[in-house]
């Protein structure tokens, strides 16, 4: 039969050397191979002061966006919690009332907005489906929990701090200063 | 009244020392385990333990007090007593060969000259192996008393193995006594600090001596009695508390008693290399004798390294392969290593000259 690659190697069945034998030889060759390892630079990052930087494309916990003005960009139109390949996207939709109108973008918007982080697999497909950039996936990962209720997020936890009443949260949010 | 001509003041400098000597072994036998930690850590590319204390230098007190603060189980169908024996023994049994071992040469204080060994007696090395033979009693009794059958099977096979490698070892420690004519400790480093060192003469006595003594020490590639793999956790597997903790004190305390015993046999113990230590006496006096401590404490601390190097190399061997390299292997080389220094020692005696 015609050999796939090159690389095959056949197993060779000779009887061992007499240095193979005295096996002394090959324990002092292995301890040449981890004496060396002594001075190689070691690949450890230490963790909590010092942190590894995230790729560009790095999909994080979401946040809810708001705009310029601090209102919220989010319309409860649904189509995060269709495009979510993990069911893990529940909201509901109420109107806007008259004298909200600095609050809320858009006529409807999200009353209950949650996330099951337990359930999201990090995709990202919500944030490529939102017609209005009201969801984004951050640089964040998901904190450790002691029961599964702490994991289900809802708007208190996703909505990123308003721009104009709270400038100097959203800034520390984005880890500016 | 003859108890009252006892020289009150050498009992209370030998007690002086053994406090000392016992404090000191505990202490280096703290920093081993945390050295073991570093050293595997940096021979497989990783900076080990460095959170508690600067270097991480506090992390054998955070493991003691982790040690003392744990649940101490002593299982229902244990025997209580052996149990509790079992640690102990094996503690004691480390702790004790220190006695023999000469740490380095005399201090003149008071007018006293002040031996830095606990006791110098004429059978030091035999005491030495009596001693480590009855630390095997400390593993067949916790093993024992588990009441556990893996426990039970640890406990069977380190003994099987004490007594396998301890045969070459005695062997191999002939040669040496053939050579030296002595089996005190003190009176074997005296003859090396003026000739060569014993391993110029005595090379393949002392690989199967270091061989068999990474056996005694349940060291890899020899730690079949705590095989994780096999045994669950060999014959501390019952052990929690300070009990265990005082099984991995003992292990670390033979560690270091055995490269003493070996820095005193083959490489001329607290000898300081290259140096007339005769001549630095009459320059500096006391200095040299503590220069001579610090030197012996080198040879143990590059001992050690070798130890743990050779643990973090060489995988655990299978039962067979160690019982087949003790007993057709180690045996059979001591001896030939005996016959020749024996015939070559003989050949000396009747003045021949080579």
């Amino acid at each position: 039969m015609q050999a796939l690659t090159n690389r095959a190697k056949a197993v060779e069945r000779r009887k061992m050397t007499f240095l193979e034998r005295i096996y002394l030889w090959n324990i002092i060759k292995g301890m040449w191979i981890t004496f060396k390892h002594m001075f190689t630079k070691n690949p450890t990052i230490q963790y909590p002061e010092k942190k590894r930087e995230f790729s560009p494309v790095f999909r994080g916990l979401h946040v809810l966006n708001r705009d310029e003005e601090g209102r919220e960009r989010c319309t409860a139109c649904g189509l995060c919690a269709v495009a979510c390949p993990a069911e893990a996207i529940t909201m509901e939709a109420a109107e806007r009332l008259p004298g909200e109108e600095n609050l809320y973008r858009e006529e409807k918007y999200a009353a209950k907005y949650e996330i099951n982080m337990l359930r999201c697999i990090f995709c990202g497909l919500c944030e490529e489906a939102c017609p209005k950039d009201a969801i984004y996936l951050s640089e964040t990962f998901a904190p450790s929990n002691f029961n599964r209720k702490g994991f289900i997020y809802g708007k208190d936890n996703l909505l990123i701090p308003n721009p104009v009443t709270a400038a100097g949260d959203l800034a520390k949010a984005k880890g500016l200063n | 009244m003859t108890l009252l001509t006892l020289d009150w003041i050498l009992l209370i400098e030998k007690l002086a020392l053994i406090i000392v000597i016992i404090l000191a072994s505990l202490g280096i036998a703290l920093y081993t385990t945390f050295a073991e930690r570093k050293v595997a850590a940096i021979l497989q590319d990783r900076p080990g333990p460095n959170r508690a204390g600067p270097f991480g230098l506090l992390q054998p007190l955070a493991d003691g007090v982790k040690m003392f603060t744990k649940e101490d189980i002593i299982p229902s169908s244990a025997s209580k007593w052996l149990f509790i024996l079992g640690p102990g023994l094996a503690m004691t049994a480390a702790l004790m060969t220190c006695a023999v071992i000469p740490w380095g040469g005399t201090i003149e204080l008071f007018d006293r000259k002040i031996d830095l060994q606990i006791a110098d007696i004429n059978i030091g090395i035999l005491y030495i192996f009596a001693v480590v033979s009855l630390g095997v009693y400390g593993i067949m009794i916790g093993g024992w008393a588990s009441n556990n059958k893996f426990s039970l099977m640890a406990a069977l096979r380190g003994a099987s193995q004490a007594i396998s490698y301890e045969l070459a070892m005695g062997l191999s420690l002939i040669a040496v006594l053939m050579l030296t004519g002595t089996l005190s400790l003190g009176e074997i480093v005296k003859q090396q600090q003026t000739g060569w060192w014993n391993v110029v003469y005595q090379p393949l006595g002392f690989l199967i001596f270091f061989i068999c003594a990474l056996a005694e020490c349940n060291r890899t590639p020899f730690d079949l009695p705590e095989a994780e793999n096999e045994l669950n956790f060999g014959y501390h597997q019952e052990y929690s508390s300070m009990k265990l903790g005082f099984y991995l004190f003992a292990e670390y305390i033979n560690m270091i008693m055995s490269s003493a015993v070996m820095a005193s046999l083959y490489f001329g113990g607290y000898d300081i290399p290259f140096v007339d230590d005769a001549h630095l006496y009459a320059s500096i006096g006391n200095w040299t004798a503590l220069i001579q401590v610090g030197v012996l404490l080198t040879k143990i601390i590059i001992f050690i390294f070798v130890f743990m190097w050779i643990r973090w190399t060489i995988p655990r061997f299978r039962y067979d392969q160690l019982m087949d390299l003790g007993w057709k292997s180690m045996i059979p080389l001591a001896l030939f290593n005996m016959v020749v220094t024996g015939a070559v020692v003989l050949l000396k005696m009747n003045h021949w000259h080579f």
